[in-house]
């Protein structure tokens, strides 16, 4: 598995309020919520993202709420994966569960810039930015986890048991 | 090598006898939890992947407090889908209007979660119980739906922050000022993944209330799950609300911590978070003229009675500044019910504030009490991120119930006095 594409960047500690307002959250409807990813802190994303493209961020990324619907927003607008320096715990499990590829890298996070090219390996946590020519490892997930993805989300792997 | 509270109800749970930190692990759960935002997602996971059955009816609950009474059609499809869900499977413990209240306000009081409990919810806030010496961390609604199968969840066993606090609180600071304070000095992400045990014999001097504030805003340092220990105001709160046995762990005397940090409760002051994150705090009589639009009293955070108390003593006989909204919401039934018997309600209404039905309503910018653009909010909620309220161009600061209702009379931000 893999991606490629544009890069969106943002800061430290985005917080799951303006990855999707709470003011949109009476629907669980994915489509519909997806319209609104990122429109309290970047107001064009959904207009702009490219299926494939990649979110780049700092620190704590996903902070706030358990709201599954903000890395299902992410995912179903077309983002590729997300870099952050760390990931908040409650997303982190989230982003997994739902399938959407995240990975912590700091020095992927701090280096790359917004709009760069950039492709990503997730077997092998091989993250290249094409416009700057310099290739960065990202930490593996651990095995345990690496099951979850594989079988397709936490209730799939759940029915293999 | 000895375990944190954390740990032993970990291992306990998992059926092993000891746990390391990072250790992967499946444990049994006591209650799975969910709201009427998160638990439609998890419904449509459960069914969409096959499954028919809840592990154990009695030990889920499905709370109906955000969006409720509902605030338009959609939010009320999701509500009668919890509804269908709950009915379908027999749950037990499934709270509607008239008998539901904020959920972690409300399970502690009916004794729905106990000492020595290993729980999961679907809303980051259900670190609250940690207050009553249980294990309890939000998840996500797959997580929900999983648990609700298979009465399990994998855990990463979490390394520990222990806050040792010495002293007694100033009359006028309350849970929400020690626990803004903690977040001011490790920031949003100084618990990142960890659990925060507080400690030490000033512990004795906290009310449940303060735990349970205290324990609510853990997740606002990035915990895992906060957790004091049991002791007799513990007992006395448990006693004639658990449903079940409450059982109660220790921390081993040489179990081993990250990190130590001392606080001394005498020293805490009334505390404010300043917009956009809740680690910007100041002490309130530090900040200038910081003029306001609205007030709301009430959350998971501050929507006990203590908190009713606090608002009421300063309120009563007084009259909200003109120009100022002050919203007041009691977390649960039984506390509304309280606050109209006690007068508070009256008094309230006469200093011009309204009341509301509990619901988690402003906190998250659904309903009852939205800001426009450029308004500024002083509120006893738990975060003050960009839109959190309203608007994007809105501001939020976080504080007690004794500070909000101070500023509620002056118009702006308000140093509480000494009662």
């Amino acid at each position: 598995m893999n991606t490629k594409g544009t890069v969106f960047k943002y800061p430290d500690n985005v917080d799951t309020d303006v990855i999707i307002p709470a003011r949109y959250l009476n629907t669980p409807d994915a489509k519909e919520l997806s319209k609104h990813c990122m429109e309290d802190i970047d107001a064009d994303y959904v207009n702009r993202v490219q299926p494939g493209d990649v979110m780049v961020a700092g620190w704590n990324f996903g902070c706030g709420s358990s709201r599954e619907h903000a890395p299902l927003v992410i995912k179903t607008c077309g983002t590729g994966c997300v870099i952050a320096k760390s990931f908040a715990r409650i997303f982190y499990r989230n982003a997994i569960n739902i399938g959407l590829p995240i990975l912590e890298c700091e020095a992927a996070a701090e280096e790359i810039q917004a709009g760069d090219t950039v492709s990503v390996d997730f077997d092998t946590g091989i993250i290249i930015d094409h416009t700057s020519g310099k290739t960065y490892q990202a930490e593996p997930f651990p095995e345990f986890i690496q099951n979850i993805i594989k079988k397709g989300g936490l209730l799939a792997s759940l029915k293999e048991m | 090598m000895g375990m944190t509270l954390t740990q032993k109800i970990l291992a306990a749970h998992a059926g092993l006898e000891t746990v390391n930190p990072g250790q992967l692990i499946r444990a049994k759960l006591d209650i799975v939890l969910g709201n009427d935002i998160t638990t439609p997602v998890a419904i449509n996971e459960f069914t969409k992947n096959g499954f028919s059955s809840v592990f154990d009816k009695d030990k889920i609950a499905i709370v109906l407090d955000h969006f409720v009474p509902n605030k338009d059609i959609k939010a009320a499809q999701q509500s009668k889908q919890c509804r269908e869900f709950a009915c379908a499977h027999c749950v037990s413990h499934f709270y509607d209007v008239g008998k539901m209240g904020i959920e972690h306000a409300l399970l502690p009081e009916q004794g729905v979660v106990t000492a020595g409990d290993c729980i999961i919810g679907a809303d980051s806030h259900t670190c609250t119980y940690g207050a009553l010496g249980a294990f309890s961390t939000g998840v996500g609604s797959t997580d929900m739906a999983a648990g609700m199968a298979t009465g399990e969840a994998w855990f990463k066993v979490p390394a520990a922050i222990r806050f040792q606090l010495t002293g007694k609180l100033p009359a006028n600071c309350s849970g929400k000022d020690v626990i803004l304070s903690i977040i001011g000095k490790i920031g949003v992400d100084g618990a990142l993944y960890k659990s925060m045990e507080f400690t030490g014999p000033g512990v004795a001097s906290l009310s449940m209330d303060d735990r349970l504030c205290i324990c609510n805003m853990a997740i606002e340092a990035g915990a895992k799950n906060g957790i004091f220990p049991v002791d007799d105001v513990t007992l006395s709160y448990l006693e004639g609300r658990s449903e079940r046995t409450p059982k109660i762990f220790e921390a081993d005397p040489d179990a081993v911590y990250e990190q130590t940090i001392d606080i001394d409760l005498s020293e805490i002051v009334p505390t404010v978070a300043c917009p956009h994150l809740p680690e910007n705090t100041r002490p309130a009589a530090e900040l200038g003229h910081i003029k306001i639009d609205q007030v709301v009293i009430g959350s998971c955070t501050n929507g006990r009675m203590e908190d009713m108390e606090a608002a009421y003593k300063t309120l009563n006989g007084n009259t909200v500044a003109p120009g100022v909204r002050c919203i007041i919401i009691p977390a649960t039934m039984q506390i509304y019910k309280e606050c109209v018997q006690r007068g508070y309600v009256t008094a309230f209404i006469d200093a011009g504030a309204v009341v509301s039905t509990p619901t988690c309503g402003p906190c998250l910018g659904g309903y009852m009490g939205i800001l426009a653009a450029g308004e500024r909010c002083i509120a006893t909620t738990n975060r003050n991120f960009v839109g959190r309220m309203g608007h994007v161009d809105s501001e939020v600061y976080l504080a007690s119930p004794a500070t909000a209702a101070a500023s509620a009379l002056t118009g702006y931000i308000t140093y509480p006095k000494e009662v």
